[in-house]
């Protein structure tokens, strides 16, 4: 994007919506070494109308590479923990990628474009990180070829009950209520290719869109032109931080990241131990032997506010420090304050009362079952 | 567009103070209010404690930060906003009027000539952000 939308040298970078988000009056703050919208007008606002209307989401900032050639999709299974070997052509899959010692590298979405093409996306803050891992493991080989596509895709995420509506009104005939879930539909927005793929990060219904880095902002132009009666509003990361914590959905850098394993994290799901992956010993070792700790999610019962990097307790007063709060928020949506932290497995139980120390104050907050929000059924 | 009252006085950490002879109102600008986004919860000192001046007397979280509140001036709680701990929005609605946070008893007048005026805390509020 660096192409598209110079920003001054020593600047965190722009996304090609940056000017956009300048106009559209929204704060912006260094997210990762990206300048990005944490807000335009109101945090809570956002969060609703992408719980009952629909949002818009710059994520331009995210990266995107591809494996192309007759050994792609072999380079990618040794890469992620999740089963890809049958991903249909237009079918996406959430994963972690794994360190030898199966500590997170990242965790991201694979999409298995055709026989020979797998476009994966990662988060903003890992690209070079990433890259460099992807590019190390497929040294040697030549029958795949490895590509940083970050500066020439946009991503903007379309995320609500309404998000289909949306897009219909661009392109009627594109069938987008028939695109399932975790799958992606090539098709034109305004004349232009795009990828359509119903993912997201909010816990709603929704299509993360992957458009031209030169034809984004004209895209979300016209998105918030024709949404207007559906409700549709340019939404932040503040948003998109309070929406993905009531679905549970993890964030890299806060919840998981190289010292924690998938097991413990809760992503034990993602990990399919019967393919050849990097840190799959190590994984299975982990499985074997059981995890020490959990990441549990808890409501906040005493007035407080968890945020990341607060100290859990098992008391009230005196007691121990028994872990440390990763995510923690007010979920506007479950209407109670809500967090995530990793605790003794002997601790995380169901209902299990704990205390986060909120500042110097010791505020209950009760282990719940995962997600605190969940959309009901279409 | 940044609405600064002129009988208020000020403090650089966006503390407004409406002086009344030995009483005074204090919250938070305007300027605060936007900068902290939706309020969501604010804690707020026990009538009868003391407090100096520039001593944390509360506390205000938003959905994405949280703050303390300084006493502007140094003196006793007689009274404080207790509606605000159930609907803290209010603050992001008027945070002049509706949304004041506690009433001072001053243990000196000495301390007032220290904060700012309205036109200077809006100067300083413009060469700090």
């Amino acid at each position: 994007m660096s192409t598209t939308n110079p920003s001054p040298v020593g600047q965190p970078r722009r996304t090609p919506l940056y000017d956009r988000h300048v106009a559209l009056g929204a704060r912006i703050i260094d997210f990762g070494g990206w300048a990005m919208p944490v807000q335009y007008e109101s945090i809570l606002e956002e969060h609703k109308t992408v719980r009952q209307a629909v949002g818009l989401f710059d994520v331009c900032h995210m990266g995107e590479v591809e494996f192309v050639g007759p050994g792609a999709l072999a380079a990618v299974e040794r890469l992620v923990t999740n089963d890809v070997r049958k991903l249909a052509f237009g079918q996406a899959r959430y994963t972690v990628v794994c360190y030898e010692n199966g500590g997170i590298v990242d965790d991201c979405i694979v999409y298995r474009d055709h026989a020979e093409r797998i476009v994966i996306v990662i988060n903003a803050a890992n690209i070079d990180k990433d890259v460099a891992w992807f590019a190390k493991s497929v040294e040697g080989r030549s029958d795949v070829t490895f590509r940083n596509l970050s500066d020439d895709f946009g991503l903007i995420a379309v995320q609500g009950p309404r998000a289909v509506s949306l897009l219909q009104r661009l392109s009627p005939e594109a069938g987008f209520a028939q695109v399932k879930s975790f799958h992606f539909a090539k098709t034109e927005l305004l004349g232009i290719p795009v990828w359509a793929a119903r993912t997201g990060y909010t816990g709603e219904d929704g299509f993360e869109v992957f458009v031209p880095a030169a034809e984004a902002a004209r895209l979300w132009n016209v998105l918030l032109e024709v949404g207007k009666d559906l409700g549709v509003k340019p939404c932040g990361l503040g948003a998109r931080d309070t929406l993905r914590l009531e679905a549970c959905l993890s964030l890299y850098g806060n919840d998981i990241d190289a010292t924690t394993n998938p097991f413990e994290a809760n992503l034990g799901w993602v990990v399919k131990l019967d393919h050849d992956f990097i840190g799959r010993p190590a994984l299975e070792e982990i499985k074997a032997n059981g995890v020490a700790r959990k990441l549990v999610a808890f409501t906040m019962e005493g007035r407080g506010t968890a945020r990341h990097g607060y100290d859990i307790y098992d008391a009230e007063t005196g007691g121990n420090k028994v872990g440390v709060v990763t995510s923690g928020s007010v979920g506007p949506t479950v209407g109670k304050n809500v967090g995530l932290g990793y605790v003794p497995v002997a601790l995380a139980e169901l209902g299990r009362t704990l205390f986060v120390d909120c500042r110097g104050k010791r505020v209950a907050a009760q282990i719940a079952k995962p997600p605190f929000y969940r959309r009901s059924a279409i | 567009m940044s609405n600064y009252p002129s009988d208020l006085r000020y403090t650089k950490d966006h503390e407004w103070a409406r002086i009344d002879g030995k009483r005074v109102v204090i919250g938070i600008t305007e300027f605060a209010v936007h900068q902290l986004g939706d309020i969501t919860m604010v804690e707020l000192p026990k009538e009868g404690e003391s407090f100096r001046r520039e001593q944390v007397l509360g506390t205000i979280e938003s959905v994405k930060a949280v703050s303390d509140i300084y006493a502007p001036l140094s003196g006793k709680v007689v009274k404080t906003n207790d509606p605000l701990r159930d609907s803290p929005e209010t603050l992001n609605e008027d945070c002049y009027d509706e949304g004041w946070m506690v009433e001072l008893e001053l243990s000196s007048l000495d301390e007032i000539k220290q904060l700012m005026t309205s036109e200077e805390y809006a100067k300083y509020v413009k060469d700090h952000s």
